[in-house]
């Protein structure tokens, strides 16, 4: 099938899989409607409703499928089809089921109305697709907000929980402030080019509308607005308090799709409509990725709480993910795609577990709960250590390959410094991801706090065994999704980077 | 045999069985029966020896430098080959690993009474680990599985080792760690050098070999991957875990530890840091250091080991001092001195693995490790005694035993061009008597004047079959190195000649 975009259907082709997501997430909320009459701890509905969003996700997947048999003409900037959205979306999209799948005995125990919760996912996921989707800058604002705003919900979708509310309400308000800068950078570049597609704003930047004062202020307020949603730091206050008090599913969900979605765009935007004034941004990314590897780690190693653990740790991912910003060629790219694959799987499987010790609550995230774990549940512990392992880079796991990747992207850009950096970081993250498997493995169980079985569902077991054998999997044998990542990232990196302009230090 | 060997074309799979089959056995071992783990395990592990043992005729000295060579892509966007092959140094250190573990397996059988499938899975997922860094001949492999020995051994020493194990293990993790990740950078520093100057994406070692480098680029990637290594030998002054770790892990953890995770730092040093940067280990600043690092590990160590009260931490810190000699053979860089480290690398392995396996022994009667607490064993227990005479004796290094002839030819090989790093090397092998006969003297020999001490019961069947074979290796090995010697010469000589030739000079 061709796509021209001459006529107004083949932009509904185009976005089939988004349109097909929203429709199912409608009929998510409507079954939600008849459902929960109520009745809100019966498993079963939360169950229901969780398989129907899940076939949403898939059916959208399969629609996604479908794009990549379709030839484009021409150069769509409303919505495009290239490798990095249709690879994205799996990210996107894997993260959301893996999320739902995972949650049904949150749900169930913290009576969250599964009907909206679940809506909401959805739409978040939508708003997430269009965004890596877009070449266009106020499309990327409108999915930014739809992603958003979702999000603000979705921390603080536990109402009778004060943290929840609390995460809530400050990520709202810190949210729309950075949305604020960002649609004000967004029109301070339109100023200056007089275009709001990537494309063109690329051309007239290359035409000589280039380092004009208002167009670095715009690129500046666009950045600290990324900077803001993915949370690195300096801008990265509300992130460990919103990650903390929100649900643990909408935490698992935010700290890895969210953050995903966010930085492809961010990787879009600055390659594609800024790849002239890379001199210009490369050092403020420079910067970002080496203070919040550097912070983020090092706060990281101090938490007692290990929802905030894993919270600071996700930061600190940010970080590392910024090192194929910054190295902005294409095994950068790729790589990014690559790790932003296998940081979801492995993110949300830990959250997964954390759910499960947590006795799908949030009174025991603390990791003197994880005391005889090891014991008491040995092949959740070895899934759980595989998800750390992974998470900290280590050999055999998915998150070795994928830091190898990042590193590779960033030696051709000859940014030794930052993978340096990197491989400290990693350093300090051993310890704090090894603390929760010294916990588990040679702590005994607390006396007094004798619990009975933990609670984990089939379903629940089994998502999260299949998330640990994926990880083991591409820790082994990474060549085909490397592949696949290599050819999404096709045209996305720039010729002279920082090791052949002689900028990197 | 050798018609055995080639009618089962034994050549073709021998290394990938021995790196493979103990994760099939650590499968068994988990669905096997609780209470046969232990049966299972070792006898996993004592197949895999009697397997290895075929690498000894296979291994033709005459031939060439690798030999078994296999290699097939693995991952290929990156040039990462599944290549293996051993040559004349890795394959004795294949050999003490095959013979190390079933030993190290018998001898917990009465230590490790809890949760013993996942220790004897734990120990069989080291054996492929440990096999992997010897037979690796792509940096990226190689790179892979000497991170892949960390997790067991921080779970043995974590899970089944004494009162600050959780100390010690995090500390072995995070030192080890810090030197390999920077190690790990170094190695895409030299991928990409190469990549651009062959043309070929490749980690596999002969691809690295070509890759021009400056003699500052060399420096700092001898750095990066001297760092890694000198953490695992461990080298003065980076030696600060080995104590906590030894004194904390259970027996087999110390032995599988001192005898062959230890050896992993000197072979990386052999393997990769000289042949891949030979103007830099050349470079006589650094010569000078390296020397001097390990002849302060001999004395400052063997110091140390003098007075501790502790017989397991007075062997662990002998450990810091043989592999000072170690280090300082490898770094005369001449053959006799490469081939002494490799043969203390050796002898260190058999007789401090039966020093930490006798210790344990003395543990288990005594639930002690305080050398006051003993006095008098040898009247009670005069088998045990015999052996731990015969295996102080191999450790300082007694004419006759495998510690002399490792030792001399080190310090031989220092002394041809470095005399007065060897003098002051030479001093070791006294000081070694100074802390080594003293414990000797209290724990065997004193009167047994302690009630306790009466009750020991000498060694076991058991015990016996995991000590001798041990005993008959250091007095073997130090009566008739040649055939071992032999084996080596041909690696050794090639290492000392590339490197002579240096690399920035053959261009």
């Amino acid at each position: 099938m061709t796509l021209d975009f001459v006529s107004g259907l083949d932009l509904v082709w185009a976005l089939l899989p988004e349109i097909v997501l929203s429709a199912w997430a409608m009929a998510v909320l409507l079954a939600g409607v008849w459902k929960t009459g109520g009745s809100e701890d019966e498993p079963e509905s939360v169950r229901g409703l969780g398989w129907l969003a899940i076939s949403g996700l898939v059916a959208a997947g399969v629609m996604n499928g479908l794009l990549y048999r379709v030839n484009v003409l021409g150069q769509p900037t409303m919505i495009t089809i290239d490798g990095l959205r249709l690879f994205s979306n799996w990210v996107f999209l894997g993260g959301a089921a893996l999320t739902i799948l995972i949650s049904f005995p949150y749900v169930t125990r913290q009576r969250l109305q599964a009907g909206e919760l679940y809506t909401l996912i959805l739409l978040c996921t939508v708003g997430m697709m269009v965004m890596a989707g877009t070449k266009n800058l106020l499309v990327l604002f409108l999915a930014l907000e739809t992603m958003s705003v979702a999000a603000y919900v979705l921390a603080g979708f536990n109402r009778r929980d004060r943290r929840s509310a609390e995460a809530g309400l400050k990520y709202l308000i810190l949210g729309a402030f950075s949305s604020g800068f960002l649609l004000y950078g967004i029109a301070l570049v339109w100023g200056a080019t007089g275009t709001v597609s990537l494309p063109q704003i690329a051309e007239t930047i290359e035409a000589g509308a280039g380092f004009t004062r208002l167009l670095l202020a715009g690129l500046g307020l666009l950045g600290i607005g990324f900077a803001f949603k993915v949370g690195l730091v300096p801008f990265h206050m509300w992130a460990p308090d919103v990650y903390e008090g929100a649900p643990t599913p909408s935490t698992a969900f935010m700290s890895a799709a969210v953050k995903a979605a966010s930085l492809v765009a961010f990787l879009r935007v600055l390659l594609e409509a800024f790849p002239d004034l890379y001199v210009s941004w490369y050092p403020v990314v420079w910067w970002l990725a080496a203070l919040t590897i550097v912070v983020a780690n090092l706060i990281a190693l101090t938490q007692s709480s290990v929802k905030r653990m894993l919270a600071y740790s996700s930061i600190a991912h940010g970080g590392y993910l910024l090192i194929a910003i910054a190295a902005a060629n294409e095994v950068a790219t790729a790589s990014l795609l690559f790790y932003l694959l296998v940081y979801t799987v492995m993110n949300v499987g830990a959250f997964g577990v954390l759910m499960i010790v947590g006795d799908h609550g949030e009174d025991r995230n603390g990791v003197e709960s994880y005391a005889g774990f090891g014991g008491k549940e040995p092949v959740l512990a070895v899934v759980f250590t595989i998800f750390l392992l992974s998470l900290a880079g280590f050999p055999g796991t998915g998150g070795f390959m994928a830091k190898i990747y990042l590193l590779q992207g960033a030696a051709d850009s000859r940014l030794w410094t930052l993978a340096v950096l990197l491989a400290l970081g990693t350093v300090a993250s051993y310890y704090y991801y090894l603390k929760v498997a010294w916990y588990m493995w040679m702590k005994p169980a607390r006396t007094g706090d004798a619990t009975g079985p933990v609670w984990a569902p089939p379903s629940m077991r089994a998502a999260l065994i299949a998330s640990a054998v994926v990880i083991v999997y591409l820790g082994v044998f990474p060549g085909g999704l490397l592949e696949g990542a290599r050819a999404a990232a096709e045209g996305l990196g720039l010729i002279a980077t920082a090791g052949t302009l002689g900028l990197a230090p | 045999m050798s018609g055995l060997i080639d009618g089962l074309s034994y050549e073709s799979w021998a290394l990938h069985a021995l790196l493979w089959l103990p994760l099939l056995g650590l499968v068994t071992v988990l669905l096997g029966p609780k209470d046969r783990a232990k049966h299972i395990a070792f006898g996993w592990s004592a197949g895999l020896f009697v397997l290895s043992l075929g690498l000894w005729w296979a291994f033709d000295p005459a031939g060439d430098l690798f030999q078994l060579v296999h290699d097939v892509e693995w991952i290929g966007a990156w040039g990462v080959h599944y290549a293996l092959g051993i040559d004349g140094i890795a394959l004795f250190m294949i050999l003490l690993t095959t013979l190390t573990m079933p030993l190290a397996i018998l001898g917990s059988f009465e230590y490790i009474r809890e949760r013993e499938k996942a220790f004897y899975a734990m120990m069989l997922l080291l054996q492929t680990g440990i096999i992997g860094v010897f037979a690796a001949m792509d940096l990226f492999l190689f790179y892979v599985f000497f991170e892949l020995t960390l997790v067991p051994m921080y779970f043995i020493v974590g899970i089944w080792g004494g009162e600050r194990r959780i100390y010690a293990a995090v500390k072995f993790f995070l030192y080890t760690a810090l030197g390999s990740l920077l190690m790990l950078v170094g190695i895409l520093y030299l991928y990409l050098a190469a990549r651009e100057a062959n043309g070929v994406a490749s980690f596999h070692l002969t691809a690295l070999l070509g890759a021009p480098l400056s003699l500052e680029e060399q420096l700092w990637l001898f750095a990066a991957f001297a760092l890694a290594f000198s953490i695992k030998v461990p080298l003065f002054p980076l030696h600060t875990w080995l104590p906590d770790a030894h004194v904390e892990a259970p027996t087999p953890g110390s032995v599988v530890l001192a005898a062959i995770l230890l050896k992993m730092g000197t072979y990386g040093l052999i393997r990769f840091a000289i042949p891949l940067f030979p103007d830099a280990a050349t470079h006589p600043t650094v010569v000078a250091l390296m020397l001097s690092l390990g002849v302060i590990g001999i004395v400052y160590a063997a110091w140390v080991a003098a007075v501790q009260p502790d017989a397991k931490k007075l062997v662990a810190y002998t450990s810091v001092a043989h592999m000072g000699f170690v280090v300082i053979g490898i770094f005369a860089l001449t053959v006799n001195g490469l081939q002494g480290g490799l043969v203390v690398m050796i002898s260190h392995g058999v007789s401090t693995g039966a020093l930490f396996l006798l210790v344990g022994m003395l543990y288990e009667r005594r639930h002690t490790r305080e050398i006051a607490d003993f006095g008098g064993l040898a009247k009670v227990a005069p088998l045990m005694a015999t052996a731990l005479v015969i295996t102080a004796l191999a450790s300082i290094g007694l004419p006759g035993t495998s510690g002399f002839v490792g030792e001399f030819l080190a310090l031989l090989g220092v002394f041809e061009r470095f005399p007065t790093f060897a003098v002051v090397a030479t001093t070791g092998v006294i000081f070694a008597s100074y802390y080594m006969l003293p414990m000797i003297q209290k724990v065997l020999f004193n009167r047994l004047d302690r009630p306790e001490n009466r009750q020991v019961r000498d060694l076991s069947a058991r015990e016996l079959v995991v000590i001798g074979p041990l005993l008959f290796l250091m007095v073997a090995l130090g009566v008739y190195p040649a055939p071992v010697l032999e084996r080596m010469e041909p690696a050794v000589r090639a290492v000392v000649e590339y490197v002579s030739d240096g690399r920035l000079g053959a261009e």
